[in-house]
């Protein structure tokens, strides 16, 4: 492969040569968001949102039901665009590429920032080899070559690998649900997103599919720099390198009540909100 | 950037690399494949669109000049006399609508209830027996109705027209009852079990409130179709040229009337018929419409 036509390519995204290899370096910024809020049909449900999420880390949001958490998360790859009554506003970057600038397309937006979702949700028509590419196919990866090193290496960084290697044409669907949400998390991670967004990824699994999926976040940060929602204190704790604390205001609309590094927010947090969250004082 | 090229290349980077420059550079495919299925969608939405339209705008404009007070308030008179109207029909149809949807209404929502509640063989072979019933051409059910009815009870009669339009509505609302009732949720049904509730007072309390709008549409539903069934009315009501309010005798019916009418070859009487489409089109719409607001408007008062 030339560098020419990559450099072409990336031009037409909006982004720098080593934009693309954000991710593999630790320390360096991904995504900013500045006052981002999220309103749907004009009710407010979480604003004054500004952080950066670094590279190489994972970034966990935590907070109570109805702080807005999966509001925010989504809004950072365009997912709200498919629901008519919200809008977006302040901004969201991914390297120098306005998330939410006019000429940015959200389908290769979505194509560098994956997601998983709540609860495991493979194609019930496609085989687990056709789950694990989906993504590349939609866009337009037809190289059989390309197809299985991407689907072999996904599937080992999700831990299915072995389990799964063959019976590759069986369907998703005769996998535990541990396993399926492990081949969703393939099924974006084949794509070599640059960033990925995970949203309660353990709420509908038992404790032990739970501990897997954890393990998993450890070891897939060196990979790809992950954005986490979880309701579960301890599971922030374990997972996360740092985390963004929102709580509901007066007027129902989640707010950012602390951003910082794990260890120091749960130990000594800055605001007493949050040193009441994290004790278990309420949510 | 240097170091980025000298570094031994990393799968996982390169196979990004490739991964965005396939999804940027099939990216004006895939737009034009997304315009042109959804212009396709368009065509084909017009396709299904354009002729409902001109069936409603013709009768309306053919039917609109045939509306007058006499119109709704005095009965058909022959060929060559001045005024008259379809009352006759209105009253006919009303009242063979409310007898068959009096009778089809508690029936079909009870079976609906128990093709909900119950996954027996009977409920199988039930539920069955509706989709059949659906099936059926309804000029059958009219021969049924001509077979079991007016030759049994010695003549036409507008029961006879009531029992074969009850036979098109009941599976109608038979289907759309189990539809509402089997989407409330289980875990409602649980709850109040768990409270020690009879399975009675479930269905009662629980289910058939929360299904409500569910079943008010479907009724309202099963009600348009039945008000514009033509065949089974032609072998059972007859027709009646003059007002009958008994539904022991022959009656007339907008459906009947327009289709004798219609037929005729006195323009005046083309244009009567006319005037009773555009009068039955309106109350079935009407109804469909009606169903749809009423069931949002239930919804929204629930939350």
């Amino acid at each position: 492969m030339t560098d020419t036509p990559i450099r072409h390519d990336e031009e037409t995204l909006g982004v720098h040569a080593d934009q693309a290899t954000a991710g593999t370096s630790s320390g360096e910024v991904v995504m900013t968001l500045r006052d981002v809020a999220v309103a749907f049909g004009g009710k407010t449900a979480v604003r004054d949102v500004s952080f950066d999420v670094a590279a190489g880390e994972v970034t966990a949001l935590i907070g109570p039901s109805g702080s807005g958490k999966t509001t925010l998360l989504r809004a950072l790859n365009r997912m709200h665009d498919t629901v008519p009554s919200a809008r977006v506003t302040g901004s969201v970057h991914l390297g120098d590429l306005d998330v939410y600038g006019p000429g940015t397309d959200p389908t290769l937006l979505r194509s560098r920032v994956g997601m998983v979702f709540q609860r495991p949700n493979p194609f019930p028509t496609m085989s687990i080899y056709d789950n694990t590419v989906s993504g590349l196919r939609f866009n337009g990866v037809r190289k059989k070559a390309l197809l299985d090193e991407a689907a072999e290496s996904a599937l080992i960084a999700a831990a299915l690998w072995d389990s799964v290697k063959d019976r590759l044409k069986a369907h998703g669907s005769t996998l535990s649900g541990g396993e399926q949400q492990r081949l969703c998390i393939a099924r974006a991670l084949a794509v070599e997103p640059e960033v990925l967004l995970m949203d309660e990824p353990t709420s509908a699994l038992d404790p032990i599919a739970t501990k897997r999926i954890e393990e998993l976040v450890g070891e897939l940060k060196e990979r790809v720099t992950i954005v986490i929602v979880t309701h579960n204190m301890q599971q922030a704790m374990r997972v996360s390198d740092r985390c963004a604390f929102l709580l509901m205001g007066e007027d129902k609309a989640g707010e950012l009540i602390e951003f910082g590094p794990t260890g120091p927010l749960f130990s000594e947090p800055s605001d007493p909100r949050t040193l009441d969250y994290v004790n278990g004082r309420f949510g | 950037m240097t170091a980025v090229l000298d570094a031994p290349p990393d799968p996982a980077v390169e196979r990004r690399r490739a991964v965005q420059a396939a999804a940027a550079s099939s990216l004006g495919r895939r737009k034009l494949a997304s315009r042109v299925a959804l212009g396709v969608c368009w065509l084909f939405l017009g396709i299904a669109v354009v002729p409902l339209v001109a069936v409603i705008a013709y009768v309306v404009v053919r039917g609109l000049p045939a509306w007058n007070a006499d119109f709704f308030t005095h009965s058909t008179v022959p060929e060559g006399y001045p005024g008259g109207g379809v009352w006759n029909a209105i009253v006919g149809t009303a009242v063979i609508t409310a007898i068959a949807t009096a009778v089809a209404v508690p029936v079909g929502i009870l079976c609906g209830l128990f093709l909900a509640e119950s996954d027996g063989r009977v409920a199988a072979t039930l539920r069955f027996t509706a989709d059949v019933m659906t099936g059926i051409p309804s000029i059958i059910v009219g021969i049924f109705g001509y077979i079991a009815i007016v030759r049994n009870t010695g003549g036409y009669s507008g029961f006879a027209g009531a029992f074969a339009i009850g036979f098109i509505m009941l599976p109608v609302i038979v289907r759309a009852a189990e539809t509402a009732f089997r989407g409330v949720p289980r875990s409602l049904n649980e709850a109040a079990l768990a409270l020690g509730a009879r399975r009675s007072t479930v269905a009662r309390k629980v289910v058939v409130p929360t299904a409500l709008p569910g079943v008010i549409t479907g009724v309202l539903l099963a009600v348009a179709r039945g008000l514009g069934e033509t065949a089974p009315l032609l072998l059972t009501i007859f027709g009646n040229q003059y007002l009958q309010w008994n539904p022991s005798k022959p009656m007339e019916a907008l459906p009947i009337l327009i289709y004798n009418y219609s037929s005729q070859p006195y323009a005046d009487l083309v244009q009567v018929a006319w005037g009773a489409a555009l009068l039955l089109m309106a109350v079935v719409l009407a109804l469909s419409i009606g169903s749809r607001l009423l069931a949002a408007y239930l919804r929204k008062e629930r939350r």
